[in-house]
């Protein structure tokens, strides 16, 4: 069977800074794997890499199969299949919640704009903010652009999706709406790959976690080992400081 | 040191602070009044007013005023204007391109287009037919007009053009490229549309400076039915002797200039609020 992502050795440098060190790492199809670990560790820089927003420095990285590594690869068709959802949600802020989950279904996958617009509305309902389809996005919470966000990233049908610590710029009752979202998508069998600060959604959500610190990871395995019971040391005192931050 | 007491009594002004903003004001006031009654008594009323504001003669600048000479004036405004918008989009482009030729020829372009008179390009532009004989403006002095604006209002239009497409944040064209657009198509759909509506107001104001600088179509050695206001109000003046054409003509710039100055500032306090 095919890795739905597979990293093989991936090392990235921003100048003479080693961000990533030497990564090997694979999500199956289905998983939804969460990369936890401070910040400035390499995990958003990891997650980047995988549809090249970050062009690796060395190593290889696979999306179901396909190299997209390699300097030939239409790398437009590969990121077709992959959502991804920042934490600034970065929505188009001139056009509506609607026109922002359609546009790219008119101009990369060539929809008619009839269908463009039922599946927008179909994926806005999911999500929860289908009354706000005619708002710009700044009219719109935290909370319901970064839904908007994830909408428009599953109107393209994506076959896996990521998230690059997307709660991290949400005022705190707002997390839960977006973390009920990203629930329902892996109870779904939607492949995930997590970056995020969220212990409780990686311990209940995730098939798998890793925890990443200084560009390498350090553990790897079912939330109930690594964050459950961690081995190493700087597991044990991240978590340390995550769940307890009054020390 | 110890046994020094703490606070010292406070040094008493000699005038309380309101005390002296009274004074400072009224000095303010004493020398306005005296340079207005110096300039009342010394300038010759009569004759100003004869020679800039005189009825009869600015009576024989209309209706012309308004159906020749406003009109030409933005027609050349308007058209310097969408050639120096187009233009000036292709330069900001090519300058922030990967393409690095692009980027020399889009600087050098700029730089010389900014750092020279606008005069002197329009100058130049009445040589074009002997430099390339054969070549000829398209819509005769309305094309040379435009062109000479166009090419002046290009360079500046282009950096205005260049600030807004870097002030669009990055995680714009990621959100747009990782959704499959190609590079220009993320350009097209996300970045540009963006960037137009936030150089709206410095381009409102590019107009009016594209509209004071189509005085400049004067020196094309244009007649009839091709004069704008500036060379206008300079014939009438000579054929009567008398500045108030030009008086007249100078109203004109203002009754559109002013309200284009103030419709910049409102659109820049609206972008505040919507971002």
């Amino acid at each position: 069977m095919t890795h739905a992502i597979e990293l093989k050795d991936l090392h990235k440098y921003f100048g003479k800074n080693e961000v990533l060190k030497g990564i090997d790492m694979t999500v199956e199809p289905g998983q939804v794997v969460c990369v936890i670990g401070p910040s400035g560790s390499g995990k958003s820089t990891l997650l980047r890499c995988v549809n090249m927003l970050e062009q690796p420095t060395k190593g290889k990285v696979f999306v179901q199969g396909v190299e997209v590594t390699h300097p030939d690869v239409d790398i437009d068709a590969v990121r077709r299949r992959i959502g991804m959802v920042f934490q600034q949600f970065n929505l188009f802020p001139h056009m509506t919640a609607l026109q922002n989950v359609m546009i790219a279904q008119q101009r990369v996958l060539r929809r008619g704009k009839r269908e463009a617009e039922v599946t927008a509305r179909e994926n806005l309902d999911k999500v929860g903010v289908g009354a706000k389809c005619d708002s710009l996005p700044g009219q719109l919470s935290g909370g319901q652009q970064q839904r908007v966000a994830i909408a428009r990233a599953l109107a393209m049908d994506p076959d896996l999706m990521l998230f690059d610590e997307p709660t991290s710029a949400l005022d705190p009752e707002l997390v839960g709406d977006v973390l009920t979202v990203m629930r329902k998508l892996a109870e779904e069998g939607m492949t995930m790959l997590v970056v995020t600060h969220e212990m409780g959604f990686a311990r209940e959500v995730a098939d798998r976690v890793v925890f990443m610190d200084g560009g390498v990871v350090v553990e790897d395995g079912p939330p109930s080992q690594v964050i459950g019971d961690p081995r190493h040391e700087r597991t044990q005192a991240f978590l340390h400081r995550v769940l307890h931050p009054e020390g | 040191m110890a046994d020094q007491p703490t606070t010292a009594e406070p040094v008493r002004a000699r005038l309380s602070p309101r005390k002296k903003q009274q004074i400072s004001r009224g000095v303010q006031y004493a020398i306005l009044v005296v340079a207005l009654v110096v300039v009342a008594l010394y300038a010759d009323w009569g004759s100003l007013a004869q020679n800039f504001a005189k009825a009869d003669v600015a009576e024989q600048a209309l209706p012309d005023l308004f159906t020749i000479a406003l009109r030409n004036t933005i027609i050349y405004a308007a058209g310097g204007f969408i050639f120096a918008f187009v233009l000036g989009l292709l330069l900001a482009l090519m300058r922030i391109s990967q393409v690095r030729p692009y980027r020399w020829i889009a600087l050098l372009y700029i730089e010389i287009f900014r750092g020279l008179p606008a005069l002197l390009i329009f100058l130049m532009i009445t040589f074009l037919p002997l430099a390339l004989p054969g070549f000829e403006v398209p819509f005769g002095t309305y094309g040379q007009g435009i062109l000479g604006l166009g090419l002046v209002g290009a360079a500046y239009q282009a950096e205005v053009f260049r600030a807004g497409l870097q002030a669009v944040p990055k995680g714009q064209t990621e959100a747009a490229r990782s959704l499959g657009m190609s590079a220009s198509r993320a350009q097209v759909t996300v970045v540009i549309p963006q960037a137009v509506r936030m150089v709206i107001p410095p381009t409102t104001n590019q107009f009016v400076s594209l509209l004071k600088d189509s005085s400049l179509v004067l020196f094309l050695g244009v007649s009839g039915e091709y004069v704008e206001l500036a060379k206008f109000g300079n014939d009438l003046a000579s054929q009567y002797a008398n500045a108030t054409p030009i008086m007249v003509a100078g109203v004109t710039y203002l009754i559109v200039t002013i309200p284009l100055g103030y419709l910049a500032s409102r659109l820049e306090g609206r972008k505040g609020r919507n971002r």
